[in-house]
């Protein structure tokens, strides 16, 4: 029934980003439409995907560093691929692949310093390392952005801006296709992990204890929920709180086992951003909100709510 | 089934051995308790035993196949354990994390079989909390907690038991249940059970050999009656100590250190 009520609020998010938007389209003129075809219909299923990646990773990592308030972006993803970003806006590489590919190659860049600071002092990976590797990392890649920033002009800064809050005006079947064929092999390692990823919530050695490899499976998910992020960063920026609120509504009602909390936070995940979307193109038509103001705007309010229910309880 | 041999382990950078040239072996229904004071090289035992670190000399074996070789899975479906600690990240209910113990024997993609939930049923049964299935693990308390790790490490269906300190907070009442339960099932259902304990009189009353450690090293083994003796005691835990005799096994009384002060002898009233 749960499962019925989420797929049908998913169908309806496509459908009313698919519907709404700036241009008034006649509703018998809907499947004819150039716009429908090529502008709305790509970036309805851009953001599905990319809100449903961020759903993931989110839940995978909120229980590899055993933190609830884990977030894709935590671990140092975000600032390496704004730097990749701002400098290609910055040495003016042109082509349609050059910013989401530059973002691509500097979310990995971190990732894998990261994943090295994680391992110093031995072969294991460091959850709490990690965490703080992240967020240093991340702090040093927006120094740097905020250096090249700084020095640009007016117009490169607004880009660079906004492509920081995210948004998916750059939108594509292309675009929808790589992601298509990019994104099953990390979301499958994922789901693969549910049962460890179960375990871990005892900790580590008792993990270990009941049949887990644990150092295994905190490498797998590790690797796989940043590629994932990096992919979804590539494509449509920096879009903040899908990964951190859409797992615990998800927890709220799924309960904590990940063989459905996962394919719940990708649904979730998908129509939340989809939703977010269509505001964002239509609240202030025929201009545009960056996407991760709308999933801020929406994802704090929600997020206080929880955190008051976990202080009562 | 389990068997340890002259096996050696220095953690890196410490100054001297946790284990030294340590021998011991936990058969089918035998109960065997390692006991010794804080930092004895208890704990490292354990993990030596379950292939969580490697000796640097000797062996550790676990039906014939060196502790460290097994895959975790595997080793899973024939030791479990009862960790001192572990966390509750999320709440649970007491079915679902006995339900846990059944994940050495899932598939990577397959959900429970009947099989899985039978097996979480007789594991509760066999631990006395089969009522408290569908309660929230933080409703519990110290004593049907502890009842419900031993059910969740029954379900992996084990020949040998694995227990670090169960009875550790634990009242009266809910350590001595807690003892009758694991040794009914090792007289019941035949399992080898291997205990750390600081509980030198449980110990002594309930298992069938004793492991006394001492800075890493075997102070004595064998039945409780050679283990546990005044003169062992004292040099281990370097305090005085008297003995007595329950049930045909030796129990320990620690001893005041200094003789109590004369009670004040009465003034004469003036």
């Amino acid at each position: 029934m749960k499962w019925v009520l989420l797929c049908a609020i998913a169908l309806l998010a496509l459908v009313a980003s698919v519907i709404l938007g700036p241009a008034a389209v006649p509703f018998g003129q809907l499947l004819h439409s150039d716009i429908v075809w090529n502008l709305r219909a790509p970036r309805a299923i851009l953001a599905f995907l990319v809100g449903g990646s961020l759903g993931v990773a989110g839940a995978g990592l909120q229980a590899l560093v055993r933190n609830p308030l884990a977030d894709p972006f935590l671990l140092g993803l975000s600032g390496g691929a704004g730097l990749g970003a701002v400098l290609a806006i910055a040495l003016h590489w042109s082509g349609p692949w050059a910013l989401p590919l530059a973002a691509f190659v500097g979310a990995v860049v971190a990732l894998g310093l990261v994943y090295r600071l994680g391992l110093i002092g031995g072969a294991a990976l460091d959850p709490r390392i990690l965490l703080l590797g992240g967020v240093a990392i991340g702090a040093f890649a927006a120094a740097i952005t905020t250096a090249i920033v700084s020095l640009a002009d007016a117009a490169e800064l607004r880009n660079a801006f906004l492509w920081l809050w995210g948004g998916l005006s750059s939108a594509s079947w292309d675009a929808v296709l790589v992601v298509a064929l990019y994104a099953p092999l990390p979301l499958a390692v994922l789901f693969a992990a549910s049962r460890p990823l179960d375990l871990l919530a005892l900790g580590e050695e008792p993990a270990g204890y009941l049949g887990a490899d644990v150092e295994a499976v905190k490498r797998r998910v590790y690797l796989a929920a940043s590629l994932l992020t990096a992919a979804a960063v590539a494509v449509s920026g920096v879009i903040g709180f899908v990964g951190l609120v859409v797992p615990h509504v998800a927890r709220l009602t799924w309960g904590h086992r990940h063989r459905a909390l996962l394919p719940a936070a990708f649904i979730g995940g998908g129509a939340l951003l989809a939703i977010a979307d269509t505001l964002a193109r239509t609240v202030v038509a025929p201009r545009e909100l960056p996407v991760g103001v709308v999933t801020a705007l929406i994802g704090v309010p929600v997020f206080a709510l929880l955190l008051r229910r976990w202080t009562i309880a | 089934m389990l068997s340890l041999t002259g096996v050696r382990y220095r953690y890196p950078g410490a100054p001297r051995d946790a284990l030294a040239d340590v021998s011991l072996s936990v058969g089918a229904g035998q109960f065997q308790a390692v006991l010794g004071p804080n930092g004895s090289g208890k704990t490292t035992l354990v993990r030596i035993a379950l292939g969580t670190l490697m000796p640097l000399v000797g062996r550790a074996d676990v039906i014939g196949v060196a502790a460290s070789q097994w895959s975790r899975q595997e080793l899973a479906r024939i030791v479990g354990v009862v960790p001192q600690r572990e966390d509750n990240l999320f709440p649970q209910r007491v079915r679902e994390t006995v339900l846990l113990g059944r994940y050495p024997y899932l598939s990577m993609w397959g959900r429970e079989r009947p099989e899985d939930h039978a097996a979480v049923d007789r594991a509760l049964a066999a631990c006395d909390v089969l009522e408290l299935a569908d309660r929230w693990l933080w409703t519990l308390s110290g004593g049907e907690y502890q009842r419900v790790r031993v059910a969740r490490a029954l379900a992996q269906e084990p020949r040998l038991l694995v227990l670090d300190e169960p009875g550790v907070s634990l009242d009266l009442r809910h350590e001595m249940a807690l003892f009758e339960l694991v040794r009914g099932l090792v007289d019941t259902q035949r399992l080898g059970v291997l205990m750390i304990t600081h509980d030198l009189n449980l110990a002594a009353r309930f298992a069938d050999s004793l492991l006394l450690l001492s800075e890493g090293s075997a102070v004595a083994t064998g039945a409780p009656a050679d283990v546990l003796t005044q003169e062992n005691v004292e040099a281990v835990f370097s305090w005085p100590v008297a003995m007595q005799t329950i049930d045909d096994r030796p129990q320990m009384f620690p001893l005041r250190q200094r003789p109590r002060p004369e009670p004040p002898t009465p003034s004469p009233q003036t």
